[in-house]
């Protein structure tokens, strides 16, 4: 343990408890069924210390995870006109979605954050499963629109957290046309030769892997996270057959070449920090937690940057 | 012989009785039904006339699919000449529910791409019901890149149930497929036109109708899910595909309103089976008139026009 890690600890620590993590609480994997001590649980990203199991972590708690000492700015989302078909099935659209404002406290399935990664300026930006199951809605599509627009402004690459499954039914067609619209958006980030690093994460799945999820420079996966285009259900119905040991995990779509990396969470922020720096062409980074910038050097980065 | 559909069946009771009585006379010259038959001939065009006139979302859904309407190599035997099919992905297979190739439209070259679900039930299983495998976009690329090289425009003609959901599918990369037939429509520099001919379902009509204009024929559908999945999801109970074909907005004319079609193709009464001559030539019409509106622009403008239009999709809504 170097004295970067020594000095964090506190801050992710108060990060994590700021969210009301009640004490002595303990979780089992839903892997190996060992039980885990929340906080132990929290310092290692939802990953469990037995069997290295990745259970879902919360967008918030992502971003937290990944700028040094925690700290990012959020990038405003425009926000697209509500409930545009007046959908309902057996509850409102209206209803779905003020329950899930509610359940999560976020206004819809997609965080987008700037700050530093390993003293790396970059946007991130991650899918919220938790919220409609990170269902690809016109205001996720904004978000990533957004993230690859400010991304563009200040010159840094974007990194993004995919989790959903698939596009938002109760936006009908408008909700499948964010297929085209964040395709449009790795395009701009494209033509400004910035990198556009996809992370997928457990589940990725629909019209979300049929787009932007499946367009990076860089595709990495986190280990054992579903990721493919239609239900395994589905296809089992179709074929008429059992699918495979592991079909549509990430394992098996980094053999079958779909993929360039399987990555374990706490591995993540190292990678993506060597890889984007790689591909600015900066210089190798300072790797492990690092403290939240001073204003200082906060300004020396934004100047590099432009 | 007309293959009736569910809602149509009084139609056919009517119409049938018209073809007896007709049929009788033909035996027995001393009959005369005309008078009768004819009442009959009136009273079916009546009852279509009133069947067509507001068809529900979930009866479109069903004509939309009907296994008599145009497909896609019909459209291509009547309005192109020259037609000129080209095969593979140059990676693993030739996918025949996608067909495509270089051909003239009104004397002009052009690329035309489109799913093929087929009339039989031999040609059905070899076209794979119109749902496409990786291998079916990354031809669709090939041929988009083919395309844009020498400067011919693209006519994709859309009419799949979606993406095939299998596991040779999934292990060769359906999305990522899709993904890119996606991306590289957006790209193109020469003018890029859709016509959805019957069922646009989801992503694998995505990865085709990412196009500077997008028409439907009147009675074809656009949706993210099709009903009958949509009700399994939203309903728990399958058997709400009415509700669900009518939540999810997917007509011609509702999708003409949202700003995602920019152009409704009239149909034949009673539905594009119904007169598939009309509704092709229909659709030649406004394939004419929509490259025209196109022509001589740069290839940045088209691009960006695109890009525009995508953009700034979802500013209206529909009202309840
Ligand atoms: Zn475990």
């Amino acid at each position: 343990m170097n004295w970067i890690t020594n000095y964090v600890r506190p801050t992710i620590n108060s990060l994590f408890s700021r969210r009301e993590v009640p004490e002595n609480l303990w979780t089992k994997c839903d892997n190996c069924g060992t039980m885990l001590f929340h906080r132990e649980l929290a310092e290692n990203q939802n990953v469990c210390t037995n069997c290295d199991h990745h259970m879902p972590i919360g967008a918030r708690d992502r971003l937290a995870t990944l700028f040094d000492g925690g700290v990012f700015v959020e990038v405003a989302v425009p926000e697209p006109i509500a409930d545009p078909l007046q959908f309902k099935d057996q509850k409102k659209y209206g209803d779905r979605i003020k329950d899930a404002r509610k359940k999560t406290g976020e206004k819809d399935a997609m965080l987008v954050a700037e700050g530093e990664m390993g003293r790396t300026p970059v946007v991130v930006a991650v899918q919220d499963f938790s919220f409609m199951g990170g269902s690809m809605s016109m205001y996720v599509g904004n978000a990533i629109i957004a993230a690859a627009e400010r991304a563009i402004e200040t010159k840094r690459p974007l990194i993004l957290f995919s989790a959903a499954g698939g596009a938002r039914m109760q936006e009908g067609i408008l909700g499948l046309m964010q297929m085209p619209r964040t395709t449009i958006a790795v395009q701009m980030l494209k033509d400004a030769g910035l990198p556009y690093i996809v992370v997928l994460t457990h589940p990725t799945t629909g019209g979300v892997t049929a787009s932007y999820a499946m367009l990076g420079d860089v595709q990495i996966a986190e280990p054992n996270a579903l990721i493919g285009f239609a239900g395994a259900r589905v296809i089992e119905q179709t074929i008429g057959e059992k699918l495979p040991e592991g079909f549509q995990r990430a394992e098996y779509l980094l053999d079958h070449g779909m993929l360039d990396r399987v990555t374990k969470r706490t591995d993540l922020k190292d990678e993506l920090v060597t890889i984007v720096r790689m591909l600015m062409k900066q210089p190798p980074a300072i790797k492990g937690d690092l403290p939240a910038p001073t204003a200082d050097e906060a300004e020396k980065t934004e100047a590099t940057a432009e | 012989m007309t293959q009736y559909l569910e809602f149509e069946k009084p139609l056919a009771e009517i119409e049938g009785k018209a073809e007896e009585l007709r049929a009788l006379a033909r035996e027995n010259d001393e009959m005369d039904v005309e008078k009768e038959a004819a009442a009959l001939d009136k009273k079916a065009d009546d009852l279509l006339k009133s069947l067509y006139a507001d068809l529900t979302p979930w009866r479109k859904c069903q004509v939309a699919r009907h296994q008599d309407r145009p497909h896609c190599q019909d459209y291509i035997d009547a309005l192109f000449t020259e037609y000129t099919p080209l095969a593979g992905d140059r990676n693993f297979a030739d996918d025949h529910a996608v067909m495509g190739g270089i051909a003239r439209l009104d004397d002009k070259p052009v690329m035309v791409i489109g799913h093929e679900k087929g009339n039989d039930t031999k040609s059905r299983i070899e076209r794979n019901f119109g749902m496409a495998r990786p291998e079916g976009y990354r031809k669709a690329i090939r041929l988009m890149e083919l395309a844009d090289k020498f400067g011919l425009p693209v006519i994709t003609l859309v009419d799949t149930p979606g993406a095939y959901p299998g596991k040779g599918a999934e292990e060769r990369g359906q999305s990522e497929a899709i993904a890119r037939s996606t991306e590289k429509c957006l790209e193109l520099g020469v003018p890029l036109i859709s016509v959805v001919i019957g069922e646009g379902g989801s992503g694998g009509a995505v990865a085709f109708a990412t196009a500077n204009k997008v028409a439907m024929l009147e009675h074809s559908i656009y949706s993210v899910i099709s009903p009958e999945g949509c009700a399994s999801i939203l309903w728990k109970d399958a058997e709400k595909m009415r509700e669900a074909a009518e939540a999810l907005r997917l007509t011609a004319q509702d999708l003409n309103k949202l700003g995602v079609c920019d152009e409704i193709i009239k149909e034949p009464l009673g539905g594009a089976h119904r007169d598939r001559a009309a509704t092709i030539e229909a659709v030649g019409k406004a394939l004419t008139k929509m490259l025209g509106q196109l022509d001589g622009k740069s290839a940045d403008k088209v691009r960006g026009d695109r890009r525009k239009k995508y953009l700034d999709l979802g500013s209206k809504g529909l009202a309840a």
